[in-house]
């Protein structure tokens, strides 16, 4: 049972949304928009958040998009992982996503609630991470376009009162050797130690990770050092290994240098699936 | 502050419901306190164990994570809208049931899985059935379950 009270809203347009928000922000309800709802619902119970309104966007129109136009990929911010994975048009996000929680959950989390989420893994955006993807963004004064990572730093960097309502893909994108790797330290539906996905572009690889450290990343340091093939590859890994943007995570799911042995290894077989190392 | 509660239509297993329920109320306390319906099953209520499953327009959910004012004017299944499906007889005949707490969620987990995908392969089977927690360890005897039904061994009585 969620011991707290708020209000419940399901507008049917993006200005509808945009406009509660803003009304409600001044009544002082501290609205947040709601998806899939797992995490909010998880942590309302546990007393970790509260609101006084809760807006639900799956009713809008454009967050519920999933298809490819004009040589691009639209996906709706409202879009479930497992209709993703249906659907199947970026096998490299159908991969990553399916290893985020279980079945059923995967009917519940949209690809939005999961990128904007509080939870430290949010996997589904490692392959947008990777294919230089667009996120197009709406507040009341107006809508844009730009790319995921000049918004992204850790975390989704939305203003108050914005909206993330698609993520965009060029097409070539999409069909570009991939790999995705998921670790789990016991059981397969548990939260995983780490994910790796990585895709080879220009016979350059380019890799992001989640579980490694407190934010998924994409690094242009360890990039360069795993496409540094003037050297040998255990020196790339183990370059890359230094190159980390944060400390490595050290929690109940692994050590940091079980972490760290668990990923030197997931870098090897990263190698080998993309087949520049038997 | 007293909470406002708001009414609603609920299409619950292929009735029309009206139901009265804040905003922070869950469809698993509304299916059960309100309306009587005790199938659903309180275990985790945090997405972990599945006990709370229902059928949201034949796909398996867990009412424990679903807000019930989201379900306005949606098609909503318990276990109590099942009647005699080939799942429940396989379940009876292959032994699938040891405590029973885990059970409803569990016949309705398969019983989406063999309507939605007739050809499912072991691995989609473990795939779907990984998402519900058995602390009697009725893995193997549900698997069977759902392959039985797959293979035809069971018809709607």
């Amino acid at each position: 049972m969620i011991s707290c009270d708020f209000d419940y809203y399901r507008p049917t347009s993006l200005i509808q949304a945009l406009q509660l928000h803003q009304d409600l922000s001044s009544q002082g309800k501290n609205p947040i928009y709601y998806s899939g709802g797992t995490e909010i619902i998880t942590m309302a119970r546990g007393n970790q958040m509260t609101t006084g309104a809760v807006i639900d966007v799956k009713g809008i129109p454009e967050c519920n998009v999933h298809e490819i136009s004009d040589g691009k990929l639209f996906i709706g911010a409202t879009v479930t992982l497992n209709q993703i994975e249906e659907a199947n048009y970026f096998p490299l996000l159908s991969k990553t996503s399916r290893g985020i929680a279980d079945h059923t959950s995967r009917n519940h989390i949209t690809l939005g609630g999961n990128i904007c989420g509080k939870i430290k893994y949010r996997e589904a955006i490692l392959p947008f991470l990777l294919s230089d993807s667009q996120v197009k963004i709406v507040a009341l004064n107006g809508e844009k376009t730009v790319s995921l990572q000049s918004v992204f730093d850790g975390m989704l960097q939305l203003h108050q009162g914005e909206l993330l309502t698609q993520i965009i893909t060029e097409d070539q994108y999409l069909t570009l050797p991939f790999v995705s790797l998921r670790k789990v330290k016991q059981v397969y539906i548990d939260y995983p130690l780490m994910t790796v996905a990585a895709l080879k572009k220009n016979q350059q690889i380019r890799a992001a990770f989640s579980g490694i450290c407190e934010f998924p990343f994409r690094s242009n340091r360890i990039e360069d050092a795993l496409n540094n093939t003037n050297a040998a590859i255990e020196n790339r890994i183990e370059h890359a290994l230094s190159q980390l943007p944060a400390p490595i995570l050290n929690d109940q799911q692994g050590s940091a240098q079980y972490r760290q042995f668990v990923l030197r290894n997931t870098l090897y077989e990263t190698f080998q699936a993309l087949e520049e190392y038997k | 502050m007293i909470a406002t509660k708001h009414a609603f239509n609920l299409l619950l297993n292929g009735e029309q419901k009206e139901v009265y329920a804040r905003g922070s109320d869950t469809l698993l306390n509304v299916l059960r306190g309100q309306l009587g319906l005790t199938g659903a099953k309180p275990a985790c209520e945090n997405g972990d164990c599945d006990a709370c499953t229902v059928l949201v327009a034949g796909k398996p959910m867990k009412s424990c994570l679903i807000l019930a004012q989201e379900m306005a004017n949606c098609a909503v299944t318990t276990i109590e809208g099942l009647h005699n499906t080939p799942m429940q007889q396989a379940f009876i005949q292959k032994g699938a049931v040891q405590c029973g707490y885990c059970t409803p969620a569990f016949i309705l987990n398969s019983h989406a899985l063999v309507t939605l995908h007739p050809d499912a392969s072991d691995e989609f089977i473990d795939d779907w059935l990984a998402s519900n927690l058995c602390r009697c360890t009725s893995y193997q005897e549900i698997k069977e379950a759902v392959k039985a039904v797959l293979a035809g061994e069971f018809v709607q009585a």
